[in-house]
């Protein structure tokens, strides 16, 4: 799939912002006043900041509001429900933090479930979609779902969850990987059952429809990249997992927690990159790139 | 809602031949030039004169060589469009409801006012059938030419899609594959129709025919060995003057 720009930014950050938001919610750490407000800033810029850039792949953006109405059926229409949900909510609960010095905890818990069920839906667009092999797993949610939480309690200081949620975060993303290289293989779907034409013989990719591109091949056959994968596989299991562990078993300061979160997301940003660069589309097969 | 409907009344779909199909994109040039005057926005084409020249399709012809284990290869020339599917995952996939499946024949479709361009509903299609225009930031697919099957300004010859209609081969056909007695069900009973990906459980509504079994060019009833005599050009029982050629320059 093509790595697009915004949807890496809008995944990575905003998944990180909604992580610090479930830990808020849960009153962990329990902060009132300018320290509220300074961790309610960062969440709120991540999250708000990564929404908005996922709106700058979209053709019509003025119609993004039509987008809230389809949530009986369409995981990206429940992400949009949540994600403002969640926002509002929170923004209640951060207010009477902030300014009030009160704690409204069935608020914080409320806010904290919408926050993770944010986290789901994103991850259920694209676990959802059995054209996309690697994708289409429980894996998938499960990956997300840790890199949030992990990313969100280092960022709002829970040493002691962070030190567990990295490795388990680490472990899913090494497992999500492995399966995800024989995912295409296993899927059942392959250049025979995509033309109908496997019980005559071998088939092959003749001519393609035109010998320009366009835009399935632009979108879903994307190619660059994949001679690096391994070389960033493990920059991002060095940066977003093993390095951030490291840096907080060392004795505390917040100049080496800053260092832990940016390289946390720094490697999450590299391994969301592969997320999409190394995901296989079976519309390729058609094309005879698989 | 962009649920899908539980039955439809009709299930209107294609038919394709790869039989009969001789890749001559006719289909492809129709089908662009009716849809891009009428329903929807126009497909635009992005530098078509230049050096980078690509476009919106609905229909594309592909081409693939098939090898049997034994015998020669085929060339098998593939439209691909829209296959209408029953359990069409575009459908369920879109946040705003621009995409449905219309309940009375099945057919799918976009309503493009509604529609953000968020392309996921083109991740979710397994065939391709769906293109984001890139002038107009809408998704584009195949309306089983909705405005002429139902068009009474038409001839009633020309009330089937356009890419149908202009098939020279008569390798396309259009009808209601709900109903066994139609011509379409018929043929795909003949014939053996098969669905494309029936592993991705979308249930397409159109059928491909295989390509019938073809001749053996190598075991012809009165043309003798002809592989033997495609690895071995040389006729080695050649008479009258080529014979005579034959056996002087082999004395040389």
């Amino acid at each position: 799939m093509h790595p697009a720009p915004s949807v890496i930014v809008f995944t990575t950050l905003s998944g990180l912002g909604f992580g610090v938001l479930i830990w808020l919610g849960l009153g962990l750490p329990a902060v009132t006043g300018w320290t509220a407000f300074a961790l309610f800033t960062i969440a709120y810029g991540l999250a708000v900041g990564g929404l908005m850039a996922s709106t700058l792949h979209l053709g019509h953006p003025e119609r993004a509001l039509k987008a809230f109405s389809q949530w009986r059926s369409s995981w990206l229409s429940r992400e949009g429900v949540c994600a403002v949900a969640a926002l509002i909510v929170m923004a209640a609960y951060g207010a009477g933090l902030v300014f009030f010095d009160a704690r409204l905890a069935p608020l914080g818990w409320l806010g904290a479930a919408l926050s993770l069920a944010t986290v789901v839906t994103t991850a259920m667009i694209y676990a959802q979609l059995r054209t996309v092999p690697r994708w289409h797993t429980p894996l998938t949610p499960a990956l997300l779902l840790a890199i949030s939480l992990a990313g969100g309690a280092l960022l709002t200081g829970q040493v002691s969850a962070a030190l567990v949620l990295l490795p388990i975060a680490g472990v899913l993303q090494v497992l999500w990987w492995v399966r995800g290289d024989m995912a295409l293989a296993t899927s059942g779907t392959d250049m025979a059952t995509a033309t109908g034409l496997g019980g005559i013989g071998t088939v092959r990719a003749f001519e393609p429809p035109h010998t320009g591109t366009n835009y399935l091949l632009r979108e879903m056959v994307h190619l660059v990249g994949r001679k690096h994968a391994l070389k960033l596989r493990i920059i991002a299991f060095a940066l977003g997992y093993a390095a951030p562990v490291a840096l907080i078993l060392l004795p505390f300061s917040h100049a080496l927690g800053a260092l832990a979160v940016l390289s946390h997301l720094a490697g999450i940003a590299a391994s969301r990159w592969l997320f999409f660069a190394e995901a296989e589309h079976v519309v390729g097969l058609y094309y005879g790139k698989r | 809602m962009t649920t899908l409907p539980a039955q439809t009344t009709r299930k209107l779909g294609l038919v394709i031949d790869l039989d009969t199909c001789v890749g001559c994109h006719a289909c492809v040039i129709a089908c662009k030039g009716w849809n891009t005057e009428n329903y929807g926005a126009p497909l635009s084409d992005q530098d078509p004169y230049g050096a980078d020249p690509s476009g919106t399709f609905l229909n594309r012809v592909h081409s693939y060589e098939v090898q049997p284990e034994t015998g020669s290869a085929q060339l098998v020339h593939f439209p691909k469009s829209c296959l209408h599917c029953e359990d069409a995952p575009c459908v369920t996939v879109c946040p705003t409801g621009a995409s449905y499946k219309r309940v009375e024949d099945g057919i799918v479709l976009v309503n493009e006012t509604d529609c953000i361009g968020c392309g996921l509903c083109a991740w979710a299609c397994p065939y391709g059938a769906r293109e984001m225009d890139v002038a107009e930031g809408v998704m584009k697919k195949c309306t089983l030419c909705v405005d002429r099957i139902y068009n009474d300004n038409l001839p009633e010859d020309d009330r089937e899609p356009a890419c149908v209609r202009t098939c020279p081969a008569g390798a396309r056909h259009f009808g209601d594959l709900a109903d066994p007695e139609s011509a379409v069900s018929r043929l795909v009973e003949t014939r053996g129709g098969v669905d494309l990906m029936p592993e991705q459980g979308t249930k397409p509504v159109n059928q491909y025919l295989p390509p019938r079994p073809r001749d053996r060019l190598d075991h012809g009833p009165d043309h003798g060995p002809q592989t033997q005599a495609t690895d071995a050009p040389v006729a080695l029982d050649a008479k009258g003057f080529l014979g005579w050629l034959d056996r002087t320059l082999d004395k040389i």
